[in-house]
């Protein structure tokens, strides 16, 4: 059995290895490196805690280790790279799961502690935590009690929440806003009467307080994250990345355990600073985001003249031929029709004919921050190639052809010429302003914020209705 | 009105004023067409062919002059031809009235009204009646093939089986109409052109001709293309730099057309003696201002010059009658265009509307007065470029002073946030017990070192980012290790239950983002 102390200085190994492995993903480069870091540093936490003085039941942790470990290895081989934001919202609910475990069984051991020091047993040997509690004193197992209430909330809210995003993300719940009748009164309601329950908790109020506790947080994860459109969903996942890390430090609070307490503080503050940009990049206030749906629209957008004008491949074949400089806006659409792969042989013909080709990724293509980047590079799209907004935004006017493949509000222009556009502030990239677009689309529908896109409407934009690999497909034999 | 076309009096002037065709559309206009005998024949056009568009052909010029009301001519009239001018009679030629003075006081005091095609205002609506641009896109065209009759090379470049012939290169100085013409004619033969204006806008129009702009590096500061579609003469300084810019050129240059006239002033020297002794034996300048005395210091009007170094020097100034049909085509047409503005009602009634733009500008004598030079026309060429706003520089102290506004608003701020941030801690240091505050310590410090890590990650890895982050977060399976071998059933099961799906997380989180990172790949 290792000695305290070599917990601790593993402890302070693994916090080292974490904040190296965060700050390593500054560069593509940099972070294949840094994944390893967190491997290593992970390893050596649990190694370590597992194999302190006093904390045994082996018989039951290994078996349970292996075969999470196995099935974490088959669900990361089998994942799409396009379903990467389900799994990431699937990984979350675990987290969460797990916090309001943790949590309760902290309670139920204090419990027992506490039973076993009032029936005058105090010199019977407790072990692993339960030892840790009998050592508490009083004030500190009523601050043990409101860590307890937070880890259990927050990791509820976490679980559902993450559930549901999951089910929006995957397709199997319907992406748009619901909400049961009363709305957010009843998130409200939800949230005060877990307050009272907590505050009757602390003062001594059976267990029941906490499991009431955590069947209504689990509902205001589910009632909260079903408020919010799919459009939304790249700031929800990263704000229950940011719970999920809450979750953990609280835990870790109640557990006494700083390794804990900084891992969940970095993973927390990592996700509010993701949902912080996301939200900068939608020109959405966070709370509004959270609220769910697009609010605060002040008069009738715009009226849009004119008419989408349709174009077939052979049409788009042959501006892209005389074209020198081309850049490709992808969005969700592309993702949901795997086009990934038919774009990059697009790109490769296209450079391959000594034409300029770069993509333009708006901070909120796609489902997931940095979703089309991930795609993009599993296609073997060179990543240097692949610039964000505000890199490219400046060049659209001078570009010959923009290919917009299945992305909407991110190249709407009512969010810049519209001040009545439920959109309107949000930067947006200006493919406008190019000689020539094409919208790879398949069909006249409104994007997920469901409002119109003057963009279709415009002079020198041709709509190139179908499914975005199909469309790309045919396009490629057209190409010298 | 009788309109009629006498045969040109100036010797080797091939032009006529009035064609078969736009005799036809004259007639339409009410008016009879009148031909003196032969005046077509050098254009090719025979009195024949006159006769059947109903042109009435009257032999000798006195009899022509005196049988009509109107007379359209191409050159400005003689001595002869101004002593058969009458009173109420009306004149279109090419009058050229500021070199013309005499004439002018003749014409005023033989009553007639006189309208100089070329002064026909370069506006918009003007064009189709603008003589001067159609000649001049004619002489463009002939400086091009003359200077390539006089040219010992090929214009394009080629390789061939007997050896590597170059690409003639040509310069054209002056990209109005018949520089442009110019332009076009060379680069289609093949030619590398270059070509050169006063005016910088004019650049683009060059370039879609497909030559290439040398640009003068100057900035004085008034818009050359304000008056009318003139350059206004430069400034000695800009002189002197363009003159700096052609002697640069004039040893590479094998063909020089230079087009530069000012309107109402002889035309301004630009390739001087040197240039020409700088360019190669063998090297042409055409000069299209040779009537007007000359762009080149060697030019001698209507003659071909060869200097000391065997360059050769074009005065050619006939250059529409060496195409005198297609000149007399468009010209006829310009003066009918002319004709239909004066017939408004087309009923063969002149009405000289001295209110009108283009007839007012166009009149240089009108009942007995001289109306030239006419004031400026209402509507401008060019819409004059509106000046730009300029951008209020902000002054150094503006500057510092935003600054520290700026940097004091961002000290209250945090000044305000650290000291709620303190009490609320100090408060908290109240009831909780010391174990607390020490995590809370870590606590704090952890969420700062998250905030500065998470700014610098880029934007293309935020996926990683999160998958990452979703890995680590599984360090909650270190709770539930602490927790399993705790105590009861119960606590084991759940704290069981917490360390499998924890570990899912945490091996699917790292192999899915190592995943992820193995494809981002640099070009």
């Amino acid at each position: 059995m290792l000695s305290q102390g070599f917990v601790s200085a593993a402890s302070i190994a693994a916090s080292v290895l974490f904040i190296l492995s965060l700050g390593g993903l500054s560069n593509q480069e940099k972070a294949k490196r840094a994944v390893w870091y967190g491997i290593v540093g992970m390893a050596i936490a649990v190694g370590f805690t597992a194999f302190a003085s006093g904390i045994g039941g082996y018989g039951w942790m290994i078996p349970m280790i292996i075969i999470g470990a196995a099935i974490g290895v088959y669900v990361a081989k089998k994942v799409e790279m396009t379903e990467m934001p389900q799994l990431v919202a699937a990984l979350h609910s675990f987290v969460g799961l797990a916090a309001v475990f943790v949590g309760l069984n902290a309670d139920l051991e204090r419990r027992r502690v506490m039973a076993a020091q009032l029936a005058g047993e105090a010199g019977e040997s407790f072990s692993a935590f339960a030892a840790l509690v009998a050592t508490k004193t009083p004030a500190e197992l009523t601050f043990l009690q409101v860590e307890v209430v937070l880890g259990v909330f927050i990791g509820a809210v976490t679980f559902t929440g993450s559930v549901i995003a999951f089910g929006k993300l995957a397709g199997k719940i319907d992406g748009k806003p619901r909400q049961l009748p009363g709305g957010h009164l009843l998130n409200a309601g939800a949230a005060l009467l877990a307050l009272l329950l907590a505050i009757l908790y602390v003062n001594g109020a059976g267990i029941w307080t906490v499991l009431l506790l955590a069947l209504l947080a689990l509902f205001i994860g589910y009632h909260l994250i079903m408020g919010i459109g799919g459009a939304d969903m790249p700031v929800v996942v990263s704000m229950l990345n940011s719970y999920s890390g809450w979750a953990a430090a609280a835990i870790g609070f109640t557990l006494s355990n700083d390794l804990l307490i900084v891992t969940g503080a970095l993973v927390g503050s990592s996700g509010a600073i993701l949902s912080y940009i996301m939200c900068k990049a939608m020109n959405r206030n966070f709370v509004s985001v959270i609220l769910g749906g697009f609010g605060g629209t002040t008069g009738p957008a715009a009226e849009i003249e004119g008419e989408q004008v349709a174009i077939d491949a052979g049409g788009v074949a042959s501006a892209l031929n005389d074209a020198d400089s081309v850049i490709i806006v992808p969005g969700y659409g592309m993702a949901v029709a795997q086009a990934q792969n038919s774009v990059s042989e697009l790109v490769r013909k296209l450079r391959a004919a000594d034409k300029e080709v770069r993509f333009g990724i708006h901070p909120v293509a796609g489902r997931l921050p940095g979703h089309m980047n991930v795609l993009l590079a599993e296609a073997k799209v060179p990543y240097d190639i692949v610039l964000e907004m505000d890199e490219i935004n400046a060049d659209f006017a001078s570009t010959d052809v923009v290919i917009v493949i299945g992305s909407n509000d991110i190249v709407n222009p009512a969010a810049e010429e519209d001040p009545n556009s439920p959109i309107a502030g949000m930067p947006v990239l200006k493919v406008w302003e190019a000689k020539q677009v094409f919208v790879s689309k398949r069909g006249q529908g409104t994007g997920y914020s469901g409002i119109e896109n003057p963009l279709f409407f415009k002079d020198n934009t041709r709509m190139f209705y179908g499914d975005a690999k199909n469309s790309v497909d045919a396009l490629l034999p057209l190409l010298d | 009105m009788k309109i009629g076309a006498p045969k040109e009096s100036t010797s080797g002037e091939a032009r006529v004023a009035l064609t078969p065709d736009s005799a036809l559309q004259i007639h339409k206009l009410g008016h009879e067409c009148y031909l003196e005998a032969g005046a077509g024949s050098a254009a090719g056009f025979s009195d024949a062919a006159y006769r059947e568009a109903g042109v009435t052909v009257v032999d000798g010029a006195e009899a022509l002059w005196q049988a009509v009301d109107t007379v359209i001519k191409v050159r400005e009239p003689n001595e002869t031809e101004a002593g058969y001018l009458r009173n109420g009679q009306t004149l279109i030629a090419f009058f050229w009235p500021a070199q013309n003075e005499a004439m002018l006081e003749r014409c005023k005091a033989a009553g007639a009204t006189v309208i100089a095609m070329d002064m026909v205002p370069r506006i918009s609506r003007a064009q189709k009646m603008d003589a001067l641009s159609s000649t001049a896109n004619i002489v463009g065209y002939r400086a091009v093939i003359e200077a390539g009759n006089q040219f010992g090379r090929f214009f394009t470049g080629q390789v061939t089986a007997a050896g590597k012939v170059p690409p003639a290169k040509v310069l054209v100085i002056g990209a109005g109409v018949a520089g442009l013409a110019a332009i076009g004619t060379a680069t289609s033969l093949g030619a590398v052109v270059r070509a050169f204006d006063v005016r910088p806008e004019v650049a683009e129009q060059i370039e879609s001709m497909g030559a290439e702009f040398l640009f003068l590096d100057f900035d004085d500061g008034n818009d050359g293309s304000e008056s009318g579609g003139y350059a206004a003469p430069s400034s000695p300084e800009f002189r002197e730099k363009q003159l700096a810019l052609f002697r640069e050129q004039a040893p590479e240059i094998d063909i020089v057309i230079t087009t530069a006239l000012i309107p109402g002033k002889p035309a301004p020297k630009l390739w001087l003696e040197d240039m020409v002794a700088a360019m190669k034996p063998g090297s042409v300048v055409v000069d299209l201002a040779a009537e007007r005395g000359g762009n080149c210091d060697l030019t001698v009007p209507d003659q071909r010059i060869v200097s000391d170094n065997g360059v050769i020097v074009a005065g050619f100034t006939d250059f529409p009658s060496r195409m005198a049909t297609q000149a007399s085509l468009l010209y006829a047409n310009n003066v009918r265009h002319m004709l239909t503005d004066l017939t408004p009602e087309k009923d063969g009634q002149l009405v000289h509307d001295m209110e009108d733009d283009v007839i007012r500008g166009a009149t240089v004598t009108h009942r007995g007065e001289i109306t030239f030079p006419p004031p400026p026309p209402k509507v401008k060429a060019i819409a004059a470029a509106k000046p730009k706003p300029k951008e209020k520089e902000p002054t150094r102290e503006e500057k510092r002073a935003a600054e520290l506004a700026a940097f004091k608003q961002q000290s209250k701020r945090q000044v305000t946030m650290l000291a709620v941030g303190g009490a609320v801690m100090l408060l908290l240091g109240q009831v909780a017990p010391a174990s607390f505050m020490q995590h809370f310590i870590v606590f704090v410090l952890a969420c700062f070192i998250g905030f500065q890590v998470i700014w610098n990650v880029s934007h293309a890895l935020h996926t990683p980012l999160m998958a990452v982050t979703n890995a680590i977060s599984g360090i909650i399976v270190l709770g539930a290790v602490l927790q399993i071998g705790s105590g009861s059933g119960l606590v084991a099961l759940l704290a069981g239950i917490s360390v499998l799906i924890a570990t899912i997380n945490i091996v699917g989180g790292f192999l899915v983002t190592h995943r992820m990172l193995a494809m981002f790949q640099k070009s």
